[in-house]
């Protein structure tokens, strides 16, 4: 690696007989990132269970209780690195009742794996996976037709099923897919191309990996900061020194900016960018800094920073998509908190009005919300919130809801 | 970024520094355990980067087992005193003088007991967060822990029932009694580490630099000689130039054969390295291949 490796966060989705346990194995196998004991640890296990081959799909089962069930049972975070990127894999059931999974590990990706077994196509969990990644916004897409070997790696059937793919995937608005045939288990086409798709002449799933182009998965033009903390250290030194604290979540800021505190609506000034490593010209996302500005106003923890060129919506009140990741249904007659960027406030969702049936898209009116479902809903806060529509920039389009009672993270909201 | 690419080292550093400040804004009393070896270490100037320049928000806390490479307690007050921050050292001993651990024998591994010190020192001063400097990549059940990891009363962990955690929105309530243990730089593999002490120019104990050591081989470790470890009949010591890849307790934790001698060089080592860090050097790791998840439920970091 060298000072210009770049990080990507991705996840994988995909039925359970897909093979993605073992096409996550056989990345890190074929880019030499499993270590030796990692490897003989599998090696017995494989044994004991009376496999002819080393099973690569045991390197991402990770707690005992999987391993009892020979089933993965939640996100499970992998690392490897090329000399171009260091990876972060979030690796994700694909179990009917683990939704709330796959849109966990998605709202911190960059990029889906989407799997599809070459013999069955595109099946209704493909449908969801894709669905689900269209919600979470992630910004690119591979759809990798896994098991070729098993339908003598063919052209035309790898053709029919990218075009059924991509006509669904159109219908969502999702344009930025990749197709890749594979095969996971013998490794064609993933680190190295193999000897049995030779007609195929675009990228290996790793070349898709460590070349797509990442630099805009953020919002670069509105600038957005919500303060974290405060800083005013009270020494002799920095008497009077009062910094904002907290990371650039979209845009950038240049000294001498001005800028607008909401919701207060208040203007100042930037007077400088504090880091330890030396005040700074300017910065961007998602770069963690300190503001000081030229005026004294009244900021504290929750309050964001904006520039005027676009502001974005103050409210109390807001539409947003929910994925409740709750045993507990949604109650209404109960009040919740929000928790969006750095400010947290009392809310209850004034209606419900349809649920999605993420397997056919079809809205259902008036739901029972209950766990897994993605509904669409509004809700009243107690505190104004500085809001983006999520498909314009995730950080301040995003929130959870937490339940008092239990102190749970019970829902994903993606202000609509 | 000043005409910069934002490499993954930046954006690791910012995720860091980002739940740092979480830590600081919505949790009570937190604290930051700190205990001289090389991932605490850059959790310390990750805090530094998090809160200069002001003081950090919150106490360092080392758990100390007493069976310590003293490199590492030198270093550990060394660093704490140059930052001019609040450390509190809590000992195993104090534990088992009260009785709340009993062991048979004094010389054997202490890593297992840390979990009932750790419980105690919480307890005394009301810590609600302890941030750690662990890391997904060392460990099976490590990759699956959340960052913001939630205890109950008795400290332990519920693999099957953690709070789902989105985005960089981090739920950090807790009931009274309830604590949390954070995890900042959870993201970071061994190679991240290595790169940022020798990016960061980090002062790190000795011993994780090569060196000559008398050592004992048993199994596939080798063991170094100390004041706890002596060899047994028919054990020849041997002296070989090692290094330490991570450091705990004195009695389990073997270092490699290596002659890298700075960062640069040991970066380089671990970058085409064939063994885990811990496969390497944790011999309590190796017990089982679910010690630590069975740890982590028993209320360990």
């Amino acid at each position: 690696m060298t000072d210009t490796t770049q990080l990507l966060r991705f996840i994988t989705a995909g039925s359970v007989d897909d093979g993605k346990s073992t096409l996550i194995g056989r990345l890190l196998h074929d880019s030499k990132s499993i270590f030796e004991d990692q490897y003989s640890a599998i090696s017995r296990t494989s044994e004991k269970r009376g496999m002819a081959a080393v099973d690569l799909s045991l390197l991402t089962d990770g707690l005992q209780a999987e391993r009892e069930q020979g089933i993965t049972i939640d996100v499970a975070y992998r690392y490897f690195a090329t000399p171009k990127r260091k990876f972060i894999i979030g690796d994700t059931p694909g179990h009917e009742q683990y939704t709330r999974n796959m849109v966990t590990a998605a709202s911190t990706a960059n990029l889906v794996v989407i799997l599809i077994d070459a013999r069955r196509g595109v099946l209704v969990q493909t449908r969801r996976h894709t669905y689900l990644a269209s919600l979470v916004g992630i910004p690119h897409i591979v759809l990798a037709v896994n098991k070729m070997d098993m339908v003598e790696y063919g052209q035309a059937r790898f053709d029919e099923i990218c075009t059924e793919y991509l006509a669904f995937a159109a219908q969502l608005g999702l344009h930025n897919v990749t197709c890749v045939p594979l095969s996971a288990l013998v490794g064609d086409m993933l680190v190295d191309r193999g000897d049995n798709l030779n007609w195929y002449q675009g990228p290996t799933l790793m070349e898709v990996l460590e070349n797509v182009e990442i630099d805009h998965d953020v919002n670069t033009t509105d600038f957005r900061y919500p303060v974290q903390w405060v800083c005013r250290p009270q020494t002799d030194e920095y008497h009077d020194f009062r910094g904002f604290m907290g990371r650039i979540e979209a845009g950038s800021v240049t000294v001498g900016d001005e800028i607008t505190v909401l919701p207060s609506g208040r203007t100042s000034r930037v007077k400088e960018i504090v880091t330890l490593d030396g005040n700074l010209e300017t910065a961007c996302a998602p770069q963690s800094i300190c503001i000081t500005l030229t005026d004294e106003i009244d900021i504290s923890r929750g309050d964001m920073f904006v520039k005027a060129d676009y502001l974005p919506t103050v409210t109390k009140e807001f539409d947003a998509m929910l994925c409740w990741l709750s045993d507990a249904p949604l109650d209404k007659n109960r009040k919740y908190l929000v928790k969006h960027t750095t400010r947290t406030a009392k809310c209850l969702f004034t209606s419900i009005d349809y649920r999605i049936d993420v397997n056919t898209l079809e809205q259902h009116a008036n739901p029972t919300v209950n766990m897994n479902d993605i509904a669409h809903v509004r809700l009243k806060v107690q505190l104004p919130l500085v809001t983006d529509h999520y498909t314009r920039n995730r950080a301040s389009g995003s929130f959870i809801v937490i339940d008092e009672a239990t102190n749970n993270t019970v829902a994903a909201g993606m202000i609509a | 970024m000043n005409n910069r690419i934002f490499t993954h080292l930046d954006a690791l550093e910012s995720e860091s520094i980002h739940i740092m400040r979480e830590v600081a804004a919505e949790c009570k009393n937190p604290a930051l355990l700190f205990s001289g070896g090389k991932d605490s270490i850059v959790m310390l100037r990750l805090a530094e980067k998090a809160f200069r320049p002001a003081k950090f928000p919150f106490p360092l806390v080392h758990i100390d087992t007493e069976h310590n490479f003293p490199e590492v307690i030198a270093t550990r007050d060394k660093l704490a005193a140059d930052l001019g921050e609040r450390l509190i050292v809590r000992s195993l001993e104090d534990s088992i003088k009260r009785g709340s651990i009993v062991i048979k024998n004094p010389d054997l591994p202490r890593n297992p007991f840390q979990s009932v010190t750790l419980l105690e020192t919480i307890a005394e001063f009301g810590f609600d967060a302890c941030m750690g400097g662990a890391r997904r990549d060392e460990e099976k059940a490590r990759a699956k822990e959340r960052i913001f990891s939630f205890r109950d009363e008795f400290g332990q962990w519920d693999p099957k029932n953690q709070r789902p955690e989105l985005w960089d929105i981090y739920n950090t309530r807790v009931h009274q009694g309830e604590n949390i243990r954070v995890f900042p730089i959870s993201n970071w593999t061994e190679l991240d580490i290595w790169q940022y002490i020798g990016r960061e120019k980090l002062h790190i104990p000795s011993i994780y630099y090569a060196h000559e050591r008398e050592v004992i081989r048993r199994g596939n470790s080798v063991i170094p000689v100390s004041d706890l470890v002596q060899p047994k009949a028919g054990e020849k010591v041997e002296v070989l130039s090692v290094r330490f890849r991570t450091v705990g307790d004195v009695t389990c934790t073997a270092p490699v054969e290596s002659t890298a001698s700075n960062v640069e060089e040991i970066i380089a080592e671990t970058a085409t390295t064939r063994i885990t860090e811990r496969g390497a050097t944790r011999m309590d790791d190796q017990t089982s291949d679910a010690s630590m998840e069975l740890r982590k439920k028993e209320g360990y970091f």
